[in-house]
Formats: structure tokens, sequence, C-alpha cells
């Protein structure tokens, strides 16, 4: 073990023996043994528990983190030999089932992408990473919030395919150029990323919100589909895609590097010009 | 390594929070030029509601307006004509850039590269602006003659 980390060690046992019960609380207790090249770092999350907590609060952990290590790292960390209480959603923790969408240094995005070496603090300095759940949704516990106003937004826009046709016998055929036309919000995993970055979403619950006109976007310019007019119709409404007000915060969220301001104007764009 | 809990950075940390909303969405270079936007349109529709006022004085009488009108001339008023210029001018200029990531097919691409160009519009025509605005009350403050 290096000096500074004998050092930190010590300094557990100091803290260690009030905050055991606290701690050890669901947690698997003894730590793991810190690889070389370690640095400490302060993972600061803003924890909200609704039986106990009247409002959110925020609490710091020193977490070993090695450069390549990803945010996720640094909270399973925290859950498994920390403090067990903390909440979060992950399934596949590799940027695929979008579930591990948390506001991270102020910005959203998939605490399985970021890696700790892009977040590391300049000249030397400790590096505090902050950790809160994504904005504008009803914070259930810690940073699981609760996805059911914006998988409703999702649902409204009748994200499947519609075709009124006779089915055919083999696939529906489309050419090259066709499926380029929305290739990009094909890409779509539903984290809420570019939803709660939105300004207009954080205080207009109502709006559709980025990732809804996405999903619209992805049928409505689809060759295949035939309902892009009743789409349309949707987002014509108040709450549609003209409340958008091209702040951008969700294409520079986007996880999936989408380029979601351009689908809202695109979709701004049919309804003004009637061009699908 | 260390589970450090602090309790107490945790309660100075809560006092200065407000509303439980966490910290400011550090958001896209789009996101502080629409804040920059509304703060601007404000200010100017606050402009225009006392400019409608005082125009409306020549109804009262034409000698209540010039009363009014010459309780203009002092420096505050022209920092303040100066800061009327930047904030008319700054909406003006990123209005055409909004209208552009709308209605032009390119726009969103290129809505960083549309900012820092307006913003250099914005510089090259307030300096001149600047100096023939506050060129009279600065040399009648401190001007020699």
């Amino acid at each position: 073990m290096t000096a500074s980390a004998t050092s930190a060690a010590s300094a557990q046992d100091n803290t260690s023996a009030g905050q055991d019960k606290t701690n050890a609380a669901g947690s698997r207790g003894s730590q793991p043994p810190v690889p070389e090249g370690a640095i400490t770092i302060t993972v600061k999350i803003r924890r909200f528990n609704t039986e106990f907590d009247d409002e959110p609060r925020w609490e710091s952990f020193q977490v070993p983190a090695l450069p390549t290590d990803r945010v996720l790292n640094l909270l399973h960390h925290v859950k498994w030999y920390l403090d067990g209480t903390l909440t979060f959603r992950r399934s596949c923790a590799h940027g695929i089932c979008g579930s591990d969408a948390m506001r991270i240094n102020g910005v959203n995005r998939l605490a399985c992408k970021v890696l700790v070496k892009d977040l590391l603090a300049g000249g030397g300095k400790a590096t505090t990473i902050t950790i809160e759940p994504i904005k504008g949704l009803p914070v259930h516990k810690d940073l699981l919030v609760d996805m059911e106003p914006f998988f409703e937004a999702f649902r409204a826009v009748k994200p499947y395919l519609i075709n009124y046709g006779q089915e055919p016998t083999r696939e529906r055929i489309q050419s090259a150029a066709d499926r380029e036309r929305f290739d990009d919000t094909t890409k779509c995993i539903l984290c809420a990323c570019c939803t709660t970055s939105c300004p207009v979403y954080w205080t207009e619950g109502s709006y559709f919100g980025p990732a809804a006109i996405v999903n619209a976007h992805r049928f409505i310019f689809d060759s295949r589909d035939e309902a892009a007019e009743e789409r349309l119709d949707i987002l014509n409404d108040v709450d549609g895609v003209w409340r958008c007000r091209t702040t951008f915060n969700c294409t520079d969220a986007c996880p999936r590097g989408i380029q979601v301001t351009k689908a809202i104007q695109e979709v701004k764009r049919a309804l003004l010009f009637k061009r699908v | 390594m260390a589970s450090t809990t602090a309790p107490a950075a945790g309660a100075t940390e809560r006092a200065g929070d407000s509303r439980g909303g966490g910290t400011l969405y550090r958001g896209d270079l789009g996101m502080w030029s629409w804040v920059a936007h509304r703060i601007t349109g404000v200010l100017t529709f606050f402009f225009l509601f006392a400019h409608v006022l005082d125009t409306a004085l020549v109804r009262v009488s034409p000698n209540a307006y010039d009363k009014v009108i010459e309780t203009y001339k002092n420096p505050i008023v022209n920092l303040f004509e100066l800061g009327l210029v930047g904030a008319v001018l700054y909406h003006a200029l990123n209005g055409i850039r909004v209208m552009l990531v709308d209605f032009w097919s390119k726009g969103p691409k290129y809505q960083r590269p549309m900012l820092w160009i307006i913003l250099a519009i914005w510089v090259v025509v307030m300096i001149p602006g600047a100096y023939f605005m506050l060129e009279r009350t600065v040399s009648n403050l401190f001007g020699g003659k």
C-alpha cells in the first residue's frame, strides 16, 4: 500500500467507530483491496428518503477509484461497502438499457458512460464528483425518480408502426435513403437524460419533452408508417413541439449522441410546411 | 476506502440550498443564450413600458414632457441607455439566430458558431456605440473645458 493509502486507512479508523452503525446498514461490510494507482475521490450525493427527510440533503463519501473507473463504479462502492441504503437504478451498466441517468457534476449523463478520468480536478487538487437525481421528475428515493410521467408522454405519441394497408407476406421494403431519414432517432434508449435536461420541462411538466418528440420523429419520417399526420396533430398541441425553446440542453445530454434539437426542429418544420 | 459521511459538512451544505432544487444545471451554451434572451427581453419590455408612459406625457402637456425628459439628462440614465442598446442588440441578434435554428435546416448544427458570430457582432457594434453614447457624459464629468 502507498503512504497516502495507509493514512487514509487510519483516517477511516478514526471515523469508523461512530459511523459503523449507519454505514453497515445493508452493505457488505468489509471493503475490497484498493487497487494500485487508485485515488480517493469525494462523491457528493444528493440523498432523499421520504421516510426520514423533509427535504433532500447532501452526503459525501470518500471512495477509492481508478481513472479508468466509471461513475457507476463509485456508486457501487458506496452501496456495497459504505452505505447500503443508497438507492439508484442500473441494469446493464454498459450504456444500453438507459437505467442510470443522473445529474453528474451538474449535467445529465449515464453513470455507466462517464469515466472518472474525465472528471478529475486539474492541478493535483482533490476531486469531488456531485451526483443528483435527474430534474423534473418526482424523486422516490435518493437517485431513483418516478419515470411514469416520462413514459406517459412517450406512449402518447404512438411510438409504434402504424400501417393501414395490407400486411405484406414478407418484410416491408424501404430504401437506404428513406431509412437514413430517421436513423438518428432510432438510437433512443429512453433514459430521460434529454427530457430532464430541458428547462421548459422542469417548469412545465405537461410538455411532451424531447424524448417523446424524438420517438415520434422516428415514426413520422418512416416511409413504412402511415400515421405521421396523427402524430403531427398530437405534437401540434400547446404542450407539443412549440414549447421547445432550442436551448440544446437535450442534444448535449443525450448519451447516444442523438441530435435531439435537430429532430424537434424537423418535426416543427414538417408541421409548418407539411413536408414529411 | 474511508467512509466519512461528514454530517457537519452536510448541514452547512444544506443550509445554502433552497427548495430542494439541488445545484444549477450546467446546461449547453444554447441554454445560457436563451437565459440571456429572456433577461434582455424583460429589460426591453420594462423600458418600453416607461417609454410609453413618458411619451404619453406629451398629451398631458408639452411642458410636463420636457420636465421629465430633463431629468433623464444625467450620467446614470446615460449608462441605462447604453445598457438598453446592449440588451436590444443582443435580443435582436439572438432572435435572428433562433429563427435560423428554427427555419434553416442546418441551423441546429451551427447554433454554436452562430452564437459566437452574434456575440462578435455585438462587441464590434457596442465598442463604437459605447464610445459615442458616453463621450459627452465622460467629457462633461471629467473633461477640462
